[in-house]
């Protein structure tokens, strides 16, 4: 056995590497979930209901046990004594009402697309022929759809045993926290106000790969693959659901399609088919179809906001009061309530505002329920009150640039606490916004702005500001803490060195498309003088990871990749102890570099590569250390990171017919230090056709029965590359000062930033025309409606 | 989602597929590209006993001359019908209109025959083929009959195609020389016509000599504009008077409501993109 030779040049850290998972993900020839079979599967299928709100007096299902192939139907009453209630980690307040939520309904249902029975078969088309044999007497119950009925006295109740359909009111207010002044107070005396509510549509999270599910109970431990953002939480949640002993359940999530938060998520389906094949004892997959997955994997934003802002004449920002109403859906699920209160601490995003008040009721309603959806709380609150800087600019004739500038934190300021208790790491808001400015060709665009105003164009330009922060890399443990959540913020990593010198990095954090793989190879790479392609990362199985808080909030970099560097830190120092003993010298004269370690001023010198193969023979090593170079290490964030960019968007709106076409876009983030620029650039890109989705395209609609009617990829509008400019994009970099790498998160940027650059710019092109707003997403008959007067 | 299950036939010719649809007792589909069956039959929103695949048979494939007349087949998928040198000359509206379906993957497999049998009033065809009076020959176990684009169109998805028949070639006159524009409004690259317009005319110097205009989902079937058309003829190409004649574009229409448009809007989008389309296709 001869160790490898030190092969390494380093400088991985900031190339833009191709992706190490690429070819298996695009080309499909890799372990998802449903490409897997097991000897002996058996196939579910589920039957939904159609209504949105009903009680269950009967189930039939006696024809459809009787068909071919079938092996069991399941009904909630089967399973009403091991289901236990779907988890809700967050609850926000300490009176906040939680309805029990089964996986699969026992004697209501509360949603149109709630599981209320299943068919298990030899084949995955007999179970969907028995579906259909399966009879439901149900009895019609009053929906309740809408959030502000829903609130008003006397409204149906979605669930009367709770008596009422508030789930829970979280209130902050700077005045009583000691950290601002009374928002009302301001309001009060302000010389400008400006009153707007927004609605943020509900959204759809429309992930690539459907949820999938295969669970094995035939060994020691029942076994589940899941398509999951989270399997170190599924598996702790669902031992404490079902009951089932912790360490007799291994979940694995293999290759995943994408999630967007979709998939953060403790789902019925999990819960089903991990009771339901572990009553069969046998091995049970289910793979939703892409209706299922609308109508029952949880939706995101829905949110009613009602915003007043209060000002000087110069446009000096005095105050501001937020009231929220947040539509829950039906059930509170894993992070439901909490989803607006991470919104709670970014309204005052980038501005030293010095009072703020903020409320929220959380609604329960006979929809999907909702949960996290890229970005989670934060692109609401971003959006929110970029649109509110608009209209202040708007009132005073302001630019909307100087309003912004006016206002915000200066980058010698930081770091910056703020209104809401936050300190914010570092930003430089001028650097910026003075490179979007330029890209983007500010100055000509309004020039040429005001001569199409000047002709009366058809065609009118907008031009559309969102100067955003965010904050990343859930989370400081304690911060989740005193917020009510039911776990921590740390993540868990480890770093094994082979014998012949190669490197298995463990990560609690759960990819599923971004690129981990390929990062932290680069990572360790350079932090231990390895080659990158000597790095194999490995995760998503809490078997060899067996610890880990997953993949979500734009934590993996900030936090998970923290852990790994922590554990090679570790690696190293002990392969220090090694290499002094066995070069003979101090081991404060060894140095390390580029993967070796040489005595100080000598060219005697050894490879970490030589270290690990004499560790494994274990020969001569110093007394008292033990024979392996395994690390591991759990991080846990002091600080939130906060990055932040200037987007600035030009759309023509052609006022004949409404449409809105993007003209231009330019992004300018700044993520901190950048481990891989490519994959940066594709999280920005994502990020920005998903936001803009938020403002152009996407709506889950529900008609007055309470049934999706954006059902099918046919009638909810994902936009594709044909409907989006070529965008422009590019950096500043302020180191963050919460991690060892500096580096931000760039996870959700593109998603927070685009939607109010976006709506900023509709409202802009067309605002001469007597328009103040425009509901999203801003559809060409809304957009028309707006320019030509009439009920939106 | 998975289908219900259903017997399957694939014939080689016309006339057997004629007999194969005359045999069976059960329920049947025809199936062409399954661009728009499959859909329908996966969310189990039809469960027909047989389906009669029309892939094999090679008389429906492909576009020839005919005297005046130019024949395409039933079968031939909107990616040949984009790129056929006949087509392109002689018929190009059916062309501009082809080039606005779906996307790529869907064009291979999705047909020009399949898209008028199927006749969604949102479908991207038939307003085009009703503007250039095309004719529709229909094979069943009665022989030949030929109807005219202005008597196939019934009523939404309903066509002059009995039970026991097939849409076999569609009869095109030549227009050349002609000019011609589709005008499709749609929110996303993909989508179907909220509303669209095709429009072709021949000019005279600058005049305009005769036009043809077609609305896509303006009523359940597509609508011919003769208002429009009329008003048009002998007039100089000019945008006011295209404006003008575009303001008889809602006769005979009758839309309806959906999430991307109520009626008024509909009407208004009716109106100013006939104007788009006929001036695009005057001055191109
Ligand atoms: C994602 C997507 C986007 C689309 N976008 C558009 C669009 O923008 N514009 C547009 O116009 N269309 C669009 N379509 C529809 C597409 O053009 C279909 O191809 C077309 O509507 C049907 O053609 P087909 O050959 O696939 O027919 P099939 O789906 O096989 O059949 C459709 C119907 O017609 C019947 N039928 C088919 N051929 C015959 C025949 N020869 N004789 C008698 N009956 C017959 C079938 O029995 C069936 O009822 C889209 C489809 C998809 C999947």
């Amino acid at each position: 056995m001869t160790a490898t030779a030190d092969s390494h040049a380093g400088g991985e850290v900031g190339q833009a590497r191709l992706r190490k998972e690429d070819a298996r993900l695009i080309a499909g020839r890799t372990r998802w979930t449903d490409n897997m079979s097991l000897p002996g599967m058996m196939h579910m299928a589920i039957l939904r209901s159609p209504l949105a709100h009903a009680r269950i007096n009967r189930i039939d299902a006696s024809e459809a046990r009787s068909m071919s192939g079938v092996e069991a139907v399941v009904t909630g009453a089967d399973v009403a004594d091991d289901q236990g209630s779907l988890p809700c980690a967050w609850p926000i307040t300490e009176d906040m009402k939680s309805p029990n939520a089964p996986s699969l309904a026992v004697d209501e249902v509360n949603f149109a697309g709630e599981a209320v029975a299943v068919v298990v078969a030899r084949s995955a088309a007999e179970a969907h022929d028995a579906l259909e044999a399966i009879d439901v007497d149900y009895e019609d119950l009053p929906v309740v759809l809408d959030m502000s009925s829903a609130m008003t006295e006397g409204s149906d109740l979605v669930h009367p045993d709770l008596g009422t359909n508030a789930s829970a009111t979280w209130v902050f207010d700077s005045a009583e926290a000691g950290t601002g002044g009374s928002a009302d107070e301001a309001l009060a005396g302000a010389e400008v106000t400006i009153h707007r509510t927004f609605r943020q549509q509900r959204l759809i999270p429309a992930f690539m790969e459907p949820r999938s599910i295969l669970v094995d109970p035939t060994g020691e431990q029942t076994t589940m693959w899941s398509a999951t953002q989270v399997p170190h939480i599924l598996r702790l949640m669902l031992a404490m659901t079902t009951g089932v002993d912790e360490h007799k359940i291994r979940v694995i999530a293999p290759d995943v399609g994408g999630g967007f938060g979709g998939k953060l998520q403790v789902t019925p389906e999990e819960v089903i088919t991990f009771l339901v094949a572990r009553k069969l004892g046998k091995p049970v997959k289910y793979t939703e179809s892409r209706s299922e997955s609308f109508t029952s994997a949880h939706h995101g934003r829905d949110q009613i906001q009602k915003l007043s802002l209060a000002a000087d004449r110069n446009g000096t920002v005095t105050g501001l009061k937020v009231e929220l109403l947040a539509d829950m859906g039906a059930y509170l699920r894993l992070v439901t309530p909490g989803v607006p209160i991470l919104g709670a601490f970014m309204f005052n995003a980038i501005y030293k505002i010095p009072a703020y008040h903020f409320s929220c009721t959380n609604v329960f309603t006979n929809k999907v329920p909702t949960d996290a959806y890229r970005g989670a709380g934060r692109p609401e609150a971003t959006f929110a009150i970029e649109r509110m800087m608009d209209e202040l600019a708007a009132e005073l004739g302001m630019d909307p640039l100087e309003v912004r500038e006016r206002n915000w934190i200066k980058h010698d300021e930081f770091p910056y606490t703020t209104v809401s208790t936050l300190t914010y790491d570092s930003g430089n808001y001028e650097a910026a916004t003075a490179r979007a400015r330029e890209l983007f060709g500010y100055d000509a665009l309004r020039a040429e702005q005001a001569e199409r105003r000047r002709r009366g164009d058809t065609v009118q330009l907008g031009i559309g500001v969102s100067t955003f922060t965010e904050m990343c890399g859930l989370a400081p443990s304690r911060v989740l803490g005193a917020l009510s959540y039911g776990a921590g913020g740390w993540e868990h990593g480890a770093v094994r060195m082979l014998p012949t010198g190669k490197v298995e990095v463990i990560t609690g954090s759960s990819p599923h498309g971004q690129g981990h793989e390929t990062a932290w190879s680069q990572i360790v790479a350079d932090r231990l003088g390895v080659g990158f392609d000597d790095v194999e990362v490995l995760h998503g199985d809490t078997q060899s990871s067996h610890k880990g808080l997953d993949t979500y909030g734009s934590r993996s970099l900030t936090v998970g990749a923290m852990a790994v560097v922590q554990a090679a830190d570790k690696v190293i120092a002990k392969a220090r102890k090694i290499a002094a003993h066995m070069m003979e010298c101090a081991e404060g004269d060894v140095e390390f570099s580029g993967g070796r370690f040489t005595v100080r001023g000598t060219d005697t010198s050894t490879s970490i590569q030589e270290i690990a193969l004499a560790v494994f023979a274990a020969h001569d090593l110093p007394d008292g250390v033990e024979p392996s170079l395994d690390s591991e290490a759990t991080f846990d964030p002091e600080n939130f990171s906060f990055p932040h960019g200037t987007h600035l968007c030009a759309t023509e709106v052609d006022t004949e017919t409404g449409r809105v076409r993007l003209r231009s876009y330019v992004a300018v983030d700044d993520v901190g230090n950048v481990v891989n620029p490519m994959i940066v650039e594709g999280q920005v890109q994502g990020g920005l056709a998903q936001g803009i989705a938020q403002a152009l395209f996407e709506e889950a609609v529900y008609d007055e029965t309470g049934t999706l009617t954006s059902g099918t990829l046919a009638d909810y509008l994902v936009p594709s590359a044909a409907d989006l400019p070529s965008f422009t994009t590019d950096r500043t970099e302020t180191p963050s000062t919460t991690n060892a790498l500096g580096v931000k998160g760039v996870g959700e940027a593109g998603t927070i930033a685009s939607t109010p650059a976006v709506v900023n710019s509709v409202v802009d092109a067309v605002r001469h025309m007597g328009v103040r707003d425009i509901e999203m997403p801003c559809t060409p008959m809304r957009v028309w409606r707006a320019i030509h007067g009439g009920a939106q | 989602m998975i289908p219900a299950a259903f017997d399957y036939e694939a014939p080689n010719t016309i006339d057997e597929a004629v007999r194969a649809l005359a045999e069976a007792d059960d329920e049947v589909k025809i199936l062409a590209g399954g661009q728009s069956l499959l859909p329908v039959l996966r969310m189990r929103l039809a469960a027909p006993a047989k389906l009669i695949d029309l892939g094999r048979i090679g008389e429906l494939q492909g576009v020839r001359t005919d005297g005046d007349m130019l024949v395409i087949g039933a079968m031939t998928s909107h990616y040949d019908v984009q790129r056929d040198p006949l087509l392109n000359e002689h018929a190009k509206l059916l062309v501009m209109a082809t080039d606005t379906v779906a996307d790529p993957q869907v064009r291979h497999r999705g047909t020009f025959g399949g898209s008028l049998a199927h006749a969604d009033p949102a479908g991207d065809l038939l307003a085009p083929a009703l503007a250039l009076d095309v004719e529709m020959v229909i094979a069943g176990p009665r022989g030949r009959r030929t109807v005219p684009a202005a008597e196939f169109f019934v009523d939404y998805f309903t066509t002059a195609v009995g039970e026991d028949e097939l849409l076999c070639e569609i009869r095109v006159p030549k227009y050349t020389g002609w000019h011609a524009h589709y005008e499709k409004f749609n929110r996303v690259a993909q989508a179907w016509s909220i509303v669209g317009v095709a429009a072709a005319v021949r000019p005279d110097g600058h005049m305009i000599a005769e036009a043809r205009v077609g609305l896509t989902n303006m009523a359940s079937v597509p609508v011919r504009a003769r208002g429009v058309e009329q008003a048009l003829v002998g007039q100089e190409a000019t945008p006011e008077a295209i404006r003008a004649a575009a303001e008889h574009a809602l006769d005979g229409t009758s839309p309806t409501a959906d999430g991307n448009a109520d009626v008024a809007y509909r009407e208004h989008l009716a109106k100013v993109l006939t104007s788009r389309a006929v001036s695009a296709a005057a001055t191109s």
